[in-house]
């Protein structure tokens, strides 16, 4: 996750949910398909339009529901470069940041307007209004998750544990 | 050494799987992980590949778990191609504990003796919280993150607050568990249990079956919670004696909640004022007192589920549709939870009522529950079901609407054609 990425914001209500992320009709079928549904039901024009890193900005409780990671491969699949809410459901969270989805809780998420462009600094867990500058202060993650993140996700990061391990085991 | 400060339920068992002595909520623990569950949808098609590029095998396949319920029986070429690269992964994993069209994960589980208190366990599958149920602190977790346990066998976790929820009284007839969390979403909201801990107690959980406390506990996904943890009792023990759990095996004394532990909230509720709920579309969250709802017509009645169609939700709508029959322009259809509820229900005359009064009996698994199996609705369709979740579009078209209540409520819904109060109907 680069320290200077910038995108246009997508605005959603709260309790946005898996289902609405990747619709259960479409989960059989391959993820290229199922992304072309993400977010049909709130936001028809979303799957269509969105561009690499904008960023989807939710309300309360984003990404509650199953624990279907397509919910989170479906935005990384349209490109979105982070996602940010007041709050986010446990599960959904935890999936963004294990595929290395860079999600910011932000209690100030619902000042952010509707079609700002932010710039997003990660390790600094701030957002800024390009257009305003007004700056929105989120939670920062602790440093082993940013780690995580930065290494693409868990899979890439355990791969880098297991050469370390199976070296030693090698050595001994 | 200084004394134990005293400890929730939640604390100890996450203080036994990361092997400390004592853990404070807010600490970020590692904890190991006792068993790993994980079913067709989310397991092996999705951790297969994973575990390939890390060129990984389990850590140790004794403690995986897999069941087949989400996709079973297929119903076309994908369908099968899932149930049968899941078949041939658990032999060549080494996997042994495989239930392959039994019934619904969370409800198998158990039934198989898998849980017992004290337990430390993570399910591919949001609604894992169920095995709370045992006294297990069990959640779920997504693919990715299950193969990072496949590998390492560990997990981490922020050591949750405790949320107390406390029910006193004794349920009216009619009103079951359903009602009860139903009523809990509507107070507390789908976010209400904030990733923590939620742990159910008061004098009506004791008069509870498991079958009624899983419920509970299944749903505390609906609250947001992590987990929805219900302390062990003479109950629970009955229960896991009755699935071959060894005596020796079932603790009830060390999981309990020490009396001064600290609950970072707690929620009161009168059991005896509980009235039928019944959540509106497109949320849990959405309930209110079946009352409000009373005279919406129906096309479709589900009675299904992992938090609605075990043995005790079977008995709860036999109750209402004996001497029955379903409306005309409404259908009744009933997924029995696992196989061994079906036995049970065909044993002690209750399936016979169902069939007897209309239902259409469907296969046990996930069926129409998230939309992967039979009985999808059609656009514009209305349906009262015993589920889970009512999101909108995950029972089929994007336009349905999906009420949720007990399977007294649903099954009173199939004989009106609209909904109506199930105590009406329980003579
Ligand atoms: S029955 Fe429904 S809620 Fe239960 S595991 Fe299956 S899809 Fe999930």
């Amino acid at each position: 996750m680069s320290a200077a990425s910038t995108g246009r914001v997508w605005k959603f209500g709260d309790n946005i949910d898996t289902d609405v992320l990747a619709p259960g009709l479409y989960m059989k079928g391959p993820l290229t398909e199922l992304a072309k549904h993400c977010l049909e039901a709130v936001e028809p024009r979303f799957a269509k339009e969105v561009k690499p890193s904008d960023i989807v900005v939710g309300g309360r409780n984003f990404g509650m529901g199953s624990s279907r990671e397509q919910a989170v491969m479906v935005l990384r699949e349209l490109g979105v470069g982070a996602v940010v809410a007041p709050s986010f459901a446990g599960i959904f969270y935890r999936n963004a940041l294990n595929l290395g989805l860079l999600a910011l809780v932000c209690s100030e998420a619902g000042q952010i307007r509707a079609d700002a462009v932010l710039s997003v600094d990660a390790a600094n867990a701030e957002l800024c209004d390009l257009d305003t500058g007004k700056r929105y202060a989120c939670e920062p993650l602790p440093a082993h998750l940013l780690q995580m993140i930065a290494d693409g996700g868990l899979l890439p990061n355990l791969q880098k544990k297991l050469k370390v391990q199976r070296s030693k085991e090698a050595q001994a | 050494m200084a004394q134990k400060p005293p400890m929730t339920l939640a604390e100890k068992l996450v203080a036994r799987a990361a092997g400390l002595e004592v853990v404070r909520p807010g600490e970020v623990v590692t904890a190991k992980v006792d068993l790993a569950m994980m079913h067709d949808s989310g397991g092996p098609r999705r951790v297969a590949p994973m575990l390939e590029r890390l060129q990984a095998r389990l850590w140790d396949p004794d403690k995986v778990v897999v069941i087949s319920d989400h996709y079973v029986p297929a119903v076309d070429a994908e369908s099968a191609g899932i149930l049968d690269l899941t078949r041939k992964w658990v032999k060549a994993a080494g996997v042994t504990k495989f239930h392959d069209m039994q019934g619904i994960c969370h409800v198998v589980l158990p039934e198989r003796g898998h849980l017992r208190p004290g337990l430390f366990v993570v399910g591919g599958d949001s609604h894992s919280p169920t095995g709370g149920a045992f006294g297990t602190y069990m959640f779920g977790v997504g693919a990715t993150e299950m193969c990072g346990v496949l590998v390492t066998g560990e997990i981490w976790l922020r050591v949750p607050e405790t949320i107390l929820l406390h029910w006193a009284g004794k349920l009216g007839p009619g009103v079951a568990a359903k009602d009860m969390i139903l009523a809990m979403c509507a107070r507390l909201g789908m976010d209400g249990g904030r990733y923590q801990a939620i742990q159910y107690a008061g004098d009506t959980l004791a008069g509870l079956a498991m079958q009624e406390r899983m419920t509970l506990s299944n749903m505390a996904a609906e609250l947001g919670a992590q987990t929805g943890l219900i302390a062990p009792d003479a109950v629970t023990r009955d229960y896991l004696l009755s699935v071959g759990v060894p005596a020796g095996e079932i603790d009830i004394a060390t999981w309990q909640s020490d009396a001064d532990a600290k609950v970072t909230e707690r929620h009161d509720f009168d059991a005896a004022a509980l009235s039928p709920m019944v959540a509106a579309p497109h949320s849990p969250a959405n309930s209110a007192a079946v009352a409000e709802h009373k005279g919406v017509s129906v096309d479709q009645a589900y009675i299904g589920a992992c938090t609605g169609a075990k043995i005790n939700d079977l008995r709860m709508a036999a109750s209402v549709l004996k001497g029955r029959k379903v409306a005309s322009g409404t259908r009744l259809l009933i997924a029995p939870a696992s196989a061994r509820t079906t036995a049970e229900a065909a044993a002690d005359g209750t399936l016979a009522t169902l069939t007897e009064a209309g239902a259409i009996l469907l296969s046990s698994g996930c069926g129409a529950c998230a939309g992967y199996g039979a009985g999808v609705l059609a656009e514009n369709e209305t349906c009262i079901a015993s589920t889970a979740r009512n999101f909108k579009g995950r029972m089929g078209a994007g336009s349905s609407k999906v009420y949720l209540g007990s399977p007294y409520t649903v099954a009173a819904a199939a004989v009106a054609g609209h909904i109506v109060d199930p105590r009406e109907m329980l003579s």
